[in-house]
């Protein structure tokens, strides 16, 4: 496979810089040949590794690592801070309204995994003594109504649905009063999966927002998206204002780039990342962890200090 | 043929308007082409293939360079240009397998195909191999209604090899000619998953002699490589025969198929082009290799006017 080897590649060209004691503007060239490679492998937009590279070169030519007794480590160490600073602090928190009910809207493109973290969330507020409410604004999929409800059933958590005939946004706004009625203070909105091209779906978002003024917008993004996640991430974000970031899928062995692309484009914070099928299969994002994997080693901290 | 003179004509031209073949033109193809998912080794290989062969004979003129590249995309259009046919059993039983990781299409993909296959004039049956997954049963049924056939089903989280078991007696019984078996959404590094996908191929394959007859790997058009780890374990698993690459209608390419065919000799045979029963079509590697190099020659044409 194409993977292999990289982790290896890049420790060997550092290796190299390693045994130079100094690095030239051309070690560093190479070295940096080898890291967008990674990145590229990875699945990172092509032009957020560009962007990132120019950047990672500019640091690692000045002085402080030229004249490193270690240069390897801190090319290496320079990578990893910046792509774990492009990544952000950890931050995996829901928005809380002071007014409750606080409102989620959960977007994204088909099947990446909108439904499954609905119901994730609502396990994760219901562990900490919140009363979600989930909302089944999916009237065009196929069962995706009946989907929400056996999760619901298996969570013991309410499930707002009406038949496929209602608009979606009249959906949510009465999901919102019936929250406020119950005592929820949390309504969290399942929406049908769509393309960020789809003008008329699109805007069937935008009038839900404006309809029920979400706390939060969360974009849920398979971490296997290729190259194409900017552009979806952009288009949501550009027509909605998305506040967060969900990664899907994570529990498979992709890279994960499209974490690195998402959070360039957009700046939102990824707050969560989906682990597994199951409700309880939704952990805190954690920038260092995924900066490792999307350099494909694992560790960086340990090979730093092998480096 | 034809059609591949015209593509070819087309893709030379995005070479006539340049004064030079420079870093920025290799700089161009390979974005382009990383740009729509192709594996990075594969178009780091084809782009120093065409560099090295420019350097070894000289070329210097973009005119020159013509002949070159277009020898290199027929090149990449004829291992992939064949005629991708469903392989189907012309007297008595097929049964199709529908595999791949979670929510890339494949309950939608077999609707669409009971539509096609059912206009054929072909009795056909459905199997809800997904008794994991929340709602999975129903969703196949709302389509078995919506397209007029009948479903095999179990209760949820039952056996899924039971449910095609027993789909396949059905089948027999009924005298179906096409039995579609959806199965569950799983990613390839799930050891224990893919054991159980292996115990349905096997189902399948001790049940009806020359069976499956496809197991049909879907594909989403926006994964990028990881594809490639999906494709080669899934061939492992469940003897994967060939690509359905859905969600085509977006904007990502699904460049990765390329590699996938470079690498495990896969071919894509039909295409998802959207959530509606009509929305499947079989695969045209030309239009594919064509619209990889949309905005290339979308860049031209502004260049042209
Ligand atoms: N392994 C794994 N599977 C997941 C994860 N999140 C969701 N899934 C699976 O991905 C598939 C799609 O999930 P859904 O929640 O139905 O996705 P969706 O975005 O609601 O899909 P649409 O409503 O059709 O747009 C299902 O098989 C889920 O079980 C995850 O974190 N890990
Ligand atoms: N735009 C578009 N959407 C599609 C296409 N094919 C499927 N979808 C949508 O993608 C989502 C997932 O499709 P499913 O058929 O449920 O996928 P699956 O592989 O069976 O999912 P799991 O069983 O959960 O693993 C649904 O919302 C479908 O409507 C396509 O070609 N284009
Ligand atoms: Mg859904
Ligand atoms: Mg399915």
């Amino acid at each position: 496979m194409a993977f292999e080897g990289l982790a290896e590649r890049l420790q060997a060209t550092l290796k190299k810089l390693r045994g130079k004691g100094k690095v030239t503007e051309a070690d560093v060239k190479e070295a940096m040949r080898e890291v967008r490679l990674a990145l590229l492998e990875a699945d990172v937009n092509f032009k957020v590794v560009k962007d990132f590279v120019n950047r990672v070169k500019e640091r690692a030519v000045d002085q402080e690592v030229m004249k490193s007794l270690t240069p390897g480590q801190q090319v290496i160490k320079v990578v990893n801070d910046e792509l774990t600073q492009l990544m952000g602090g950890s931050q995996s928190k829901l928005a809380q309204s002071h007014r409750p009910p606080t409102v989620v809207m959960m977007v994204g493109l088909q099947g990446a995994g909108k439904t499954t973290t609905t119901a994730k969330l609502a396990r994760y507020l219901q562990k900490q003594n919140h009363h979600p409410m989930l909302v089944a604004c999916d009237v065009y999929r196929p069962a995706a109504i009946k989907q929400l409800q056996v999760l619901g059933e298996q969570l013991n958590v309410p499930v707002f649905a009406k038949g496929e005939n209602d608009r979606p946004v009249s959906i949510a706004q009465e999901a919102v009063t019936k929250a406020k009625e119950e005592h929820c203070d949390y309504v969290l909105i399942d929406t049908a999966g769509r393309l960020h091209v789809d003008e008329e779906l699109m805007s069937e978002l935008a009038d839900m927002r404006e309809a029920v003024s979400p706390d939060e917008i969360l974009l849920v993004v398979d971490a296997m998206t290729g190259q194409d996640a900017v552009n979806v991430a952009e288009r949501f974000h550009r027509e909605l204002e998305l506040s967060g970031v969900v990664l899907t899928k994570l529990d498979g062995d992709t890279r994960g780039g499209a974490a690195l692309s998402v959070k360039a484009v957009t700046g939102c914070p990824i707050k969560f990342v989906g682990m597994g099928e199951k409700v309880d299969a939704l952990e805190p994002f954690h920038p260092d962890r995924m900066a490792g994997r999307i350099l494909g080693m694992g560790d960086v901290l340990t090979l730093i200090e092998k480096a | 043929t034809k059609t591949s003179q015209s593509f070819v004509g087309k893709v030379e031209a995005l070479v006539t308007g340049r004064r030079k073949i420079d870093e920025e033109f290799y700089e161009e193809l390979e974005e382009i082409l990383i740009e729509a998912d192709v594996g990075v080794m594969t178009v780091m290989e084809l782009v120093d293939e065409l560099r090295s062969d420019v350097k070894e004979r000289k070329i210097e003129n973009p005119t020159e360079l013509r002949p070159l590249l277009s020898e290199k995309l027929v090149a990449l259009l004829e291992d992939k240009g064949e005629k991708a046919d469903l392989n189907v059993n012309a007297e008595g039983l097929t049964v199709l397998m529908f595999v791949g990781v979670n929510g890339v299409g494949k309950t939608t993909t077999i609707g669409k195909m009971a539509h096609k296959f059912k206009s054929e004039g072909k009795r056909v049956l459905l199997a809800a191999g997904d008794t994991f997954r929340a709602g999975a049963i129903e969703q196949l049924e709302v389509w078995g209604e919506r397209v007029g056939v009948d479903v095999v089903r179990h209760q949820a989280g039952s056996d899924p090899a039971a449910v095609v078991f027993d789909a396949i007696q059905a089948a027999k019984s009924r005298e179906v000619d096409v039995l579609l078996c959806d199965t569950a959404g799983r990613l390839q590094n799930k050891v224990n998953l893919m054991k159980e996908l292996n115990k349905i191929y096997r189902v399948v394959q001790r049940e009806v002699p020359g069976a499956p007859h496809e197991v049909l790997l879907v594909l989403d058009a926006t994964t990028g490589q990881n594809a490639l780890n999906q494709a080669k374990t899934f061939k492992e698993a469940a003897g994967v025969t060939g690509i359905v690459l859905t969600k085509l209608d977006g904007t990502a390419k699904g460049g990765i198929v390329i590699a996938i065919r470079h690498e495990l000799d896969l071919p894509v045979k039909m295409v998802g082009l959207g959530e509606k029963v009509d929305d499947l079509q079989p695969f045209d590697a030309e239009e594919f290799v064509y619209a990889l190099f949309d905005p290339l020659l979308a860049a031209q044409d502004d260049t042209d006017k």
